[in-house]
């Protein structure tokens, strides 16, 4: 079950080592180019409102995560060497943890203070439900 | 039928800029770095003007002319800004179909809402206001013979707001009248998705308000609202947006001893007892019509009813009815009087909405209504467009749980009274929520068993001035478009005044 992770303080999500998180080729291209400019990145999924169920991605440690978030994995880059972290509200995650997620780039205009907004593009979830496999592999961890 | 004429063709209500800078201290100031973005219309996808991209310089700009204006504007009489504030009120009244055309072309949204709904509602409020800081009286307690309490109410000083896109001019109009009326200078921040319709408006008030008292930075979060949100010069934040911005300004506003108020969206039910079907009257076609209502302003409302719970006894009639209801909204050109649901504010909330839809179907929810983009063509192919959907499945899906902000409503069954209360009461917010019912008594009972800032019961959709608005749980802090927002916007000063001529015995 969940553990906390030693560096934050965030609890990992049940099943921690099935991928949950991925990125499509555009959003791994766009996160090289946003960290040469803000340095280290991180997600946390919001929910709600205008911009809401949107990963917003911040400067890492810009965003606060702690007791009441999960940590659902962390994204490798190829072309970075430090991943990025994805956090949910915990709260939240229990609507979302059945359902694999791929944070996905589309053309568009703001959310939030997220970084890539300046840009004309904002990051996008794309998700698709865990098969039974997954499922099962998650739940036996 | 009238379809008013695109802005940029010769006969427009409305004439925008081709550029917009940053109004600052009365006047329009270039942004420090000279750089500006592009304003599309999700009407065609075309740009029509462009704006400022403000940074921490033109923040801090805005912020010294505030400053500037604070002292002496915190310092006016009640009375004076009271008749600013209907100045304010009439100038826009008296220009309201201008007004009006410029928000549906930058937001998208039918004109009908914006000529009927939006500006009329920001009138009022704007007048709403100027009543309530007249009325406003503080309190006098004698505490003993000797030892009397007043209490006066301050303004805070300078304040910083960030407006949404949904409603560009009634959000901010939401949040300027109180502050304004109570005596404060501000900084607001719009949407970078709409930035340009309040401009419009300044054009029509900004000289009623003394310079420096009201300045606006365009730009974008990052740039523009971040320095705004965390900055030590501001006495107070206002935000409406989503669940985790918020929680970003609320750890800006904690580093700077801040207060927030934030409203940040919803996941409404709207729950059909089977009473509302006893008859086939005129109550029972207004309660259709509410199940429909997911469908105003493109379902870009943090109150959006997303959630239909119907009872067993009447679910499958009352729900092919309110499908077919469905299927009668117009789509189409939103400066056409007409047209009953316009375009999706941008391309991601377009993508976002059909990336929905499509979790909603993998997840075996099945589409009764819509459940696709909506390609009407001609001018208006580029634009954003969603045909209503009806989806039905049950609360534990994410479409039961996540704020679409488009026009999809998830429809659900209940059996009872508690199943109704649980079923509503499931979900991390509590905005808005409703109650349809003959019986007084289930829907006193079942408006105060939701937990939700707002249940309408036997309407939706409706904001007059003097209803507060805000949120339980996930949904904010705060409440808006009520006389106690001016407590948002004030200090308290206590004068403890002793009228003794005796020491009080102490050395």
């Amino acid at each position: 079950m969940s553990q906390d992770s030693t560096a934050t303080g965030v609890p990992e999500v049940p099943g921690s080592g099935t991928e949950r998180v991925t990125l499509t080729p555009a959003a791994a291209e766009l996160l090289v180019k946003m960290t040469d400019i803000h340095g280290p990145l991180m997600f946390h999924q919001s929910g709600g409102c205008c911009d809401g169920s949107a990963p917003m991605c911040y400067p890492d440690g810009d965003f606060k995560v702690g007791a009441s978030d999960v940590h659902l994995g962390d994204l490798q880059v190829p072309g970075l060497e430090k991943s990025i972290g994805f956090y949910m509200a915990a709260d939240q995650f229990e609507y979302w943890k059945h359902t694999h997620l791929t944070v996905d780039v589309v053309k568009g205009r703001g959310s939030g203070f997220s970084v890539e907004a300046p840009e004309g593009v904002r990051f996008m979830i794309r998700s698709r439900l865990f098969t039974d496999d997954e499922y099962r592999a998650m739940e036996s961890k | 039928m009238a379809k008013y004429a695109a802005p940029g063709q010769p006969d427009s209500v409305v004439t925008f800029k081709p550029r917009y800078d940053h109004y600052i201290g009365g006047e329009y100031v270039a942004p420090v770095k000279g750089q500006y973005f592009e304003n599309p219309t999700p009407v065609t996808g075309e740009v029509f003007t462009e704006v400022a991209r403000g940074t921490a310089e033109d923040v801090e700009k805005a912020l010294d002319a505030a400053w500037g204006a604070a002292p002496a504007w915190g310092k006016t009489s009640t009375t004076e800004r009271a008749n600013i504030l209907n100045k304010m009120a009439d100038r826009v009244e008296a220009n309201l179909e201008m007004i009006a055309i410029a928000e549906s072309w930058e937001n998208g949204k039918a004109c009908r809402e914006t000529l009927v709904a939006d500006i009329p509602l920001a009138i009022d409020h704007l007048r709403y206001f100027a009543g309530a800081i007249r009325a406003q009286e503080g309190s006098v307690s004698q505490i003993d013979e000797d030892l009397v309490a007043y209490h006066f109410h301050e303004p805070l000083g300078v304040v910083g707001q960030i407006i949404p896109w949904n409603f560009p001019i009634l959000m901010a109009i939401w949040k300027l009248a109180p502050a304004l009326a109570a005596g404060n200078c501000v900084v607001l921040k719009p949407a970078e998705q709409t930035p340009a319709s309040i401009h419009v408006l300044m054009d029509v008030v900004g000289d009623l308000l003394p310079p420096g008292v009201l300045n606006i930075v365009n730009g974008f979060g990052v740039e523009a609202g971040k320095p705004l949100a965390s900055n030590k010069r501001i006495r107070k934040i206002a935000f409406t947006g989503e669940t985790t911005t918020g929680r970003l300004i609320m750890q800006y506003a904690s580093e700077n001893l801040i207060p927030v108020t934030l409203e940040l969206g919803g996941k409404s039910p709207n729950i059909f007892f089977d009473d509302v079907a006893s008859q086939n009257d005129a109550f029972y076609d207004k309660s259709l019509e509410g199940f429909a209502m997911f469908a105003l302003n493109q379902g870009e409302v943090c109150t959006c009813p997303s959630r239909a719970l119907i009872q067993g006894g009447i679910y499958d009639d009352f729900l092919q009815q309110a499908v077919k209801r469905t299927e009668q909204i117009k789509q189409g050109h939103p400066l056409d009087t007409e047209t009953m649901i316009g375009a999706q504010a941008s391309n991601d909330q377009f993508e976002k909405i059909l990336s929905y839809i499509d979790i909603g179907r993998q997840e075996g929810a099945k589409v009764l209504a819509g459940g696709a983009k909506a390609d009407l063509g001609g001018e208006l192919a580029g634009g954003y467009y969603i045909q209503p959907t009806v989806f039905e499945g049950n609360n534990s899906m994410r479409i039961f749980q996540e704020e679409i902000f488009g026009p999809v409503v998830s429809v659900a069954r209940f059996t009872d009274y508690d199943d109704a209360i649980k079923i509503a009461n499931d979900t991390l917010y509590g905005l808005g929520a409703a109650v349809w019912s003959r019986d007084g008594n289930t829907a006193y009972r079942a408006g105060r068993d939701i937990q939700a800032g707002r249940v309408w019961v036997n309407n939706y959709h409706s904001y007059p001035a003097h209803a507060a608005f805000g949120g339980y749980k996930n949904s904010g802090v705060g409440r808006e478009n009520h006389k106690m927002m001016l407590d948002h916007y004030q200090q308290t000063k206590n004068l403890l005044v002793s009228y003794s001529q005796n020491a009080q015995g102490f050395f």
